[in-house]
């Protein structure tokens, strides 16, 4: 449960200094602690060991869990990480962001025969957790091709894509926009699922193979083109995330205290002292999805007095898991289904209220105001209605399918020489994991690329 | 309730549940403990002679642990009693004494010798004690001295000791047979020849536990160097059950009562033990992992097993299950099974069809209709049972008797009548038994 101040004279307005340093601090504690070795091995001997197991299938990247398990089992914890690393080299980090309870823990026998699946998630925290801290490195560049890619963005899809090449020998370079490495992982999951500086650590590991040299600061559109990166390299992976915000379109979106839940939770996650972020009082958050529960659930550990999401539809249609809504809602968040934004009012230039109207979802499966409306105080809005990317991008022409990259089975664009993946791409799931998958296939497809067929004079594949 | 009353080679207890020779017997403190927590009877830890035995000072005993750390097999090199022997008369005197109503059995291992045996029995008679029991089982270290399993391993010793007890003594003898032999009848024919009044099994089975790969010493070991031990526990009930079975079967012993032994943990475990033919179990692995307060559940759950089966005594139960128990020529070979897997239970972890595509006859089939669905395939499967113990779900496949019509694994008409294979076409000496 949420510590939060007994102090009746609650002070209004967006502040700091809500609760004291230690009182945050113990507010964003892991969300599941570490396994001991006792439990990990008591949980672990629940897996039956599945033939074609449909744990495995339902992992994007396919891990193979069973076999992970019943090397944590023969206490084989590094070896259970090396099975975990060779389909998912951000194991890590997935162990603690992905929502197992819709991939392979929903798919567990163990679900069907008890509803208490093996807890595969904590079981894979416990594998990798044990490699990092032994610290060997279980990767090794492949003797250099000579070949030489580039990658756009150093997220999730971005690394996984730069490891397996550099595996394959193919020298990699990564241009960055931002300072550091690891996108999502460091500058938007929540605070209490990557403690430890996990998202940094990780992407070290992966660095430390070799062969990828990553440069900090330079952002496609700005600092370089596609075009000018075609010159220089065999072939183009871009994982760049959605970097723009959706609008609300609403009266009084401009007001102070109106803010994007994806930039205020960056500067979270970047901040040493959590005491020292400034929030609401009467915290109102729109949307449904994973950044929604995440910046609720966050205002609330950090002392918010009420925090309410509203979604504009019905519980099963959030993006955001069963487990997740019930993880708010056990932090405190109030969370209203079907209503929708329709005006943000404001004291001087300070939001004051947020108006809602209740919506219905109609039989094409629209949403529809209803015309019943009802006011929530809010010296705080989040919005987090999802992202989409930068429209103002040069993507150098390659194919566009409703916002996003349009892609084929192997995450090739419709320029043969440029593959992209993770959020960026139509078919991305807004998952970590899925967006590891894409570099993955997209690295193993650029590889195959790369030794089997040749490339002519002007740059065309031949 | 039912009567578990027993009386057993005419000694009487007031369950049939028995606290085996072990640690838990070493001394009137645990024995003590014991009989408030409602154990039947003792045997108290195997008595020697003077001077006592002396035992390591590092560990004594090893596991070997299921996945969820539960301990399923023990093993031990501790040796017999390591207290004076006028000490443990003392103690087993008194408590005989201040519990009339349970047994006390006092184990006694001596050298090989007329004299050793003519000295300590009357030492013991005089405890007023219900009897003794010969322990010529004990794998390590004292079989090193020539006792022990050494003496169990030899017919004609066994029985020769056996006829000095009767001869010396007025006490009922039970012989407690040693497992580490290839045959168990002939000591049990050796112990009932010389006069015994029943016979214990199974003592420990000689074992190493483990290794420990970073010392490269077997385990436990004491400073640097291990042994063997005796191995018992839930692992060693299967072996045990047999050599029970097999004594309660033989013409020359089977009228000789049986005290069965080895991996006995709860009401089943006994009475399994008592339906093959013994007349009251003792219990030493569960007792020292789990502490005295199992008997509980164990009379609760015999008493209640045998009322609602309607036996009124143990030994209603006794020897119930030997006639079934035959060999293997006599065997059906019309019956004809198959394996049947509920739909509505299986919960798809496709364990049945690895085990049988692999390692038997690929009778298990994974989809249907274009959907995961594991299916016995009645043309190849042979009725082995393998896919009901490997499937985690009890009662989820079953084997079904294919009573009439045709077998489509070999396309022959099922035959009601029973024919084994002593008159099958294919034995050679068929027709000769
Ligand atoms: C608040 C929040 C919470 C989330 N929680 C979870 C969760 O619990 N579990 C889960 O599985 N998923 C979660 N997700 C989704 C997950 O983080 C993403 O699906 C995943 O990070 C996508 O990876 P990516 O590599 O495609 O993009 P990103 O992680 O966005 O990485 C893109 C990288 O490209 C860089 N970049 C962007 N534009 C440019 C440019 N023009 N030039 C150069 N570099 C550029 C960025 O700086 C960044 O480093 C969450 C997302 C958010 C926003
Ligand atoms: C630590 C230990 C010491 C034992 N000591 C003796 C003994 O002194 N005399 C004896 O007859 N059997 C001894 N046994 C064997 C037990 O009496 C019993 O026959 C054997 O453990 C099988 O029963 P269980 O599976 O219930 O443990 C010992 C067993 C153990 C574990
Ligand atoms: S589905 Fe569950 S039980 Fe089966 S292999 Fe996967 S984790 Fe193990």
């Amino acid at each position: 449960m949420v510590q939060n101040n007994d102090d009746t004279s609650i002070t209004r307005g967006i502040v700091s200094g809500r609760l004291t340093h230690s009182e945050t601090q113990a507010n964003f504690c892991d969300l599941h602690p570490a396994l001991s070795p006792h439990q990990a091995s008591i949980d672990a001997s629940r897996c039956y060991f599945c033939h074609d197991a449909p744990c495995v299938t339902a992992c994007p990247t396919s891990i193979d869990i069973p076999l992970f398990i019943r090397q944590i089992s023969g206490g084989n914890a590094i070896g259970a990480a090396e099975t975990i690393l060779e389909q998912n080299i951000m194991g890590a980090m997935c162990a603690r962001v992905c929502p197992t309870e819709q991939l392979c823990e929903e798919a567990c026998v163990r679900t069907e025969a008890e509803e208490k699946p093996v807890i595969i998630g904590q079981l894979q925290r416990y594998a990798t957790d044990a490699l990092f801290d032994d610290g060997r490195q279980l990767f090794t560049r492949g003797e250099d091709t000579g070949h030489k890619v580039a990658v756009v963005g150093a997220g999730p899809a971005g690394l996984a894509c730069a490891h397996r090449l550099a595996r394959y020998g193919h020298s990699v370079t990564i241009f960055e926009a931002r300072a550091k490495a690891g996108g999502l992982n460091e500058y938007g999951i929540a605070a209490y699922k990557a403690l430890d500086d996990i998202a940094q650590r990780e992407a070290d590991y992966i660095l430390a193979i070799g062969g990828i040299e990553l440069r900090y600061g330079v952002k496609l559109g700005t600092d370089f083109s596609l075009d000018s990166l075609l010159g220089d390299y065999a072939h183009i992976f871009v994982g760049i995330g959605l970097g723009g915000v959706n609008a609300l379109n609403i009266v009084g979106e401009d007001n102070n205290g109106v803010v994007d839940a994806v930039s205020y939770i960056e500067t979270l996650r970047q901040t040493d002292d959590l005491s020292s972020m400034a929030v609401g009082s009467n915290v109102v958050v729109i949307g449904g999805g994973m950044t929604a529960i995440d910046v609720a659930v966050q205002s609330k550990k950090l002392g918010a007095d009420t925090v309410t999401l509203v979604y504009r539809r019905g519980k099963d249609a959030m993006g955001a898991s069963l487990f997740e809504q019930e993880l708010a809602q056990t932090n405190g968040v109030n969370i209203i289904l079907n209503a929708q934004p329709s005006e943000i009012k404001a004291e001087g230039d300070n939001v004051s209220a947020i108006v809602f109207e209740r919506t219905l979802i109609d039989d094409a499966g629209k949403c529809q105001g209803t015309g019943d409306i009802f006011t929530l105080p809010a010296d705080m809005v989040f919005k987090a209605i999802g992202q989409k990317l930068d429209s103002e991008l040069d993507l150098n022409d390659i194919n566009m399918k409703w916002g996003r990259i349009d892609v084929g089975e192997t995450r090739q664009t419709s320029n043969p020489r440029i593959w992209a993946g993770g959020d960026c791409i139509l078919e991305g799931e807004n998952l970590t994991v899925s967006a590891v998958e894409d570099g993955k296939v997209a690295a193993e497809a650029i590889h195959t690329s790369l030794t089997t067929a040749t490339l002519t004079t002007d740059g065309e594949q031949g | 309730m039912a009567d578990l009353r027993s009386n057993f080679a005419g000694i009487k207890s007031s369950n049939p549940f028995w606290l085996a020779s072990a640690p838990p017997t070493d001394k009137a403190y645990n024995v003590v403990r014991a009989f408030e927590a409602g154990w039947g009877g003792v045997v108290w830890k195997t008595l020697g002679e003077d001077p006592p035995v002396v035992n390591v000072n590092g560990p004594r005993y090893g596991a070997m642990h299921a996945d969820d750390r539960r301990v399923i097999g023990l093993n031990n090199i501790e040796l017999i009693s390591d207290r004076p022997l006028d000490i443990n008369l003392a103690e087993i005197k008194q408590v005989k004494r201040d519990w009339p109503d349970r047994a006390v059995v006092v184990s006694l291992m001596v050298p090989c010798e007329e004299e050793s045996w003519r000295r300590i029995l009357p030492m013991v008679e005089d405890t007023g004690a219900d009897g003794i029991e010969l322990n010529f089982g004990c794998p390590h270290g004292m079989s090193e001295r020539g006792m022990g399993a050494a003496v169990g391993q030899i017919p004609d010793y066994v029985e020769m000791v056996t006829r000095w007890c009767k001869q010396f003594s007025r006490m009922p003898v039970i012989v407690k047979l040693t497992p580490n032999i290839t045959d168990i009848r002939y000591a049990a024919r050796a112990a009932t020849k010389g006069g015994a009044d029943a016979v214990s099994l199974i003592n420990t089975i000689n074992s190493i536990i483990s290794v420990d790969l970073d010392t490269m010493a077997p385990n436990p070991h004491t400073d640097g160097k291990g042994t063997h031990g005796g191995y018992c526990g839930p692992a060693v009930k299967p072996i045990a059950l047999n050599m029970v079975s097999e004594i309660a079967r033989d013409p020359e012993t089977l009228s000789t009562p049986i005290s069965g032994i080895g991996g006995i943990s709860n009401w089943r475990d006994a009475a399994e033990f008592i339906a093959l033919g013994a007349g009251n179990v003792q219990v030493c692995t569960a007792a020292m992992v789990y502490g005295f307060k199992i008997i509980e559940e164990m009379t609760s759950g015999l008493g209640r097993w045998m009322d609602e089966k309607g036996y009124d005594t143990v030994g209603d139960v006794t020897g119930r299950a030997v006639e079934n128990v035959t060999d293997w020529k006599y065997l059906n070979l019309n019956y004809i099974t198959k394996a049947k897997i509920d739909q509505d239970l299986c919960i798809k972890c496709g364990r049945c069809h690895i085990a049988c595509e692999d390692t038997s006859h690929q009778a298990i089939n994974t989809v249907k209709d274009g959907e995961k669905y594991y299916e016995v395939n009645d043309d190849e499967c042979v009725g082995c049972n393998l896919c009901v113990i490997t499937c985690p779900i009890e009662g989820c496949i079953s084997l079904e008797q294919m009573a009439e019509g045709t077998d489509p694994r070999t396309d022959k008409p099922i035959d009601s009548s029973y024919a084994n294979w002593t008159t099958n076409a294919n034995n050679p000496s068929a027709g000769q038994e």
